[in-house]
């Protein structure tokens, strides 16, 4: 059973993650093109560090960080007389009421914990990712088209909310649409995040089984399993290739570029 | 214990050779910095062969995708979905117990199971996948221009593929295929994260990153040094790749010539 739900983790989490990496894509994206010195400098070292470095090195970087740095900061809020040091050697060490999440805490706020923590990291690399498509569709949009909108009298938030966010998506649509089908790819590496997703339950359940244990004795099934798990992401692919493939026809649709002009030929 | 002992020691540690033990306490930066870099011989040892042997599978895939046989197009345009289309992860899972079942039955391909080999199988396999793409894509734009010329000068068949078809669908591929190249080796990281066991340790870069990472409980040490063992490895891939490019490009005039663009986009 926990084996099926397991496929509904990943869809939770392609679901979740995919809105969040595009906002903090969009922030990346705008941050580097913002007037304001340090503001782009941070947008553009975000972009640049994150993609430079292998994704799964992230992943296991950024759960540990992450939590020590939550565990850090309460620390520092609730616990503000403790006098010990918090790196010990090679233990990091904390208050026990600032430990993440609390000890007492039941486990499905563990299991919740977990999964947090993965989103977050799967949001900051795919964020990194979405944040370079978005910035190289702003620039993209035809110059004329912003200076139009000057030439209108629009202040520069104005003409950015209304005339460049509305025209980037086309642009980026193509990058976008990329993205998404190495983020479905990317979900096994859940399991290297220590949550219980369905690359764990295709090793628990597939596994050798005698009938001491279990009520179906089974030889090692492992690798049917992931032939199953093989066959589930081909599917998701496929599907997502034809929705994506719809969408692009629908942006095109009036876009002053090649592709709407061709829609504009055909449909003539 | 100088630093020079430590190299001597563990320099080739991941082979099997030097020190059996690995540090267990009061790790020093020189320890991590030679343990990470003897693990990745193994990086080099994967990206290196699957890169050199999945050209030719590409080329060949490349071919058959943009054959007018439906018999010859059928099963490479399969082969190229099913590898491009499943995570890496999920393909390295099923490869392993693939093996292992091969084992098990004694059909004389038990060998596969040890990661020089197995891994290298799938690595090479899914390589040939992703850049027969990059060569179709470029088989497909080649001008239109030279392959009638070609045709003018009485070239046919094999003749006309060695001396015109191929150098241009390289030329165009190559910017394309350097990335997929930079990725190869990104990818290798995953390999002892899958079914692959380390045997006695021998493990690759991240292997040992994530040791130290346990052992330590501070990822900010290790991390970052594979960090810049990757970006070092990547900066060797450019510099090679853009000597084959200026030497395919050698023909055109000097601000013709494509630059190479690394544009890190790709998890698999």
């Amino acid at each position: 059973m926990a084996f099926y739900a397991s496929f509904g983790t990943v869809l939770l989490l392609l679901a979740v993650t995919a809105p969040l990496a595009l906002a903090f894509g969009f922030a990346g994206a705008a941050a580097a093109r913002s007037a304001l010195l340090p503001l782009r400098w941070f947008g553009k070292s975000y972009i640049a560090i994150v993609r430079g470095v292998p994704d799964i090195a992230f992943f296991l970087f950024f759960v540990i960080a992450l939590d020590q740095f939550f565990e850090w900061i309460r620390h520092q809020a609730l616990c503000p007389d403790w006098d010990q040091p918090i790196r010990q050697g090679n233990d990091f060490v904390v208050c026990a009421a600032a430990k993440l999440p609390l000890n007492t805490a039941p486990q499905w706020m563990h299991e919740g914990y977990g999964f947090f923590l993965a989103v977050l990291t799967f949001a900051i690399v795919f964020g990194a990712f979405s944040a370079n498509v978005l910035f190289g569709a702003m620039r993209a949009v035809p110059l004329a088209q912003m200076e139009t909108a000057a030439a209108y009298g629009m202040s520069t938030r104005q003409s950015f909310w209304r005339i460049l966010v509305p025209q980037m998506w086309v642009y980026a649509l193509p990058g976008l649409s990329n993205l998404w089908m190495v983020l479905i790819k990317s979900t096994p590496l859940l399991f290297l995040l220590g949550v219980e997703d369905i690359v764990y339950w295709a090793r628990e359940l597939g596994g050798t089984k005698t009938s001491r244990f279990t009520d179906y004795p089974h030889g090692d099934w492992r690798m049917w399993y992931f032939l199953g798990l093989l066959v589930f992401y081909l599917a998701f692919t496929k599907i997502s290739e034809i929705v994506l493939d719809r969408l692009t026809r629908r942006l095109n649709h009036g876009q002053a570029t090649s592709g709407g002009e061709k829609l504009r030929r055909a449909a003539a | 214990m100088s630093c020079w002992q430590t190299v001597q020691d563990y320099a080739f540690r991941s082979l099997g050779y030097g020190e059996r033990l690995l540090p267990r306490s009061d790790f020093t930066l020189c320890e991590q910095v030679t343990l990470i870099g003897s693990g990745m011989i193994w990086n080099i040892y994967f990206g290196l062969f699957a890169l050199i042997s999945g050209f030719f599978l590409a080329v060949l895939v490349a071919l058959g995708k943009a054959s007018p046989l439906f018999w010859v197009r059928k099963p490479s345009e399969w082969f190229v979905f099913i590898f491009r289309g499943s995570p890496l992860f999920i393909q390295f899972f099923f490869a392993y117990f693939l093996f292992l079942s091969f084992r098990q039955a004694d059909v004389g391909l038990g060998w596969l199971t040890n990661a020089w080999a197995g891994a290298l199988v799938v690595l090479f396999l899914n390589t040939a996948a992703y850049s027969a793409e990059i060569f179709y894509g470029a088989l497909q734009s080649i001008p239109k221009g030279e392959v009638e010329a070609a045709d003018a000068y009485g070239l046919s068949g094999w003749k006309r593929f060695r001396r015109v078809v191929f150098p241009t669908m390289l030329r165009l591929g190559w910017p394309a295929y350097t990335n997929e190249a930079i990725f190869l080796f990104h990818a290798t990281a995953l390999v002892f994260f899958t079914g692959f066991p380390a045997q006695q340790q021998r493990g690759d870069a991240l292997y040992y990153a994530n040791y130290f990472a346990d052992k330590t409980f501070n990822p900010f040490v290790p991390y970052p040094i594979l960090a810049v063992f990757f970006i070092l490895m990547t900066l060797a891939i450019i510099g090679v790749f853009s000597l084959i490019n200026t030497r395919l490009n050698r023909h055109l005039p000097q601000q013709k010539r494509p630059k190479l663009r690394i544009r890190p986009q790709i998890i698999r």
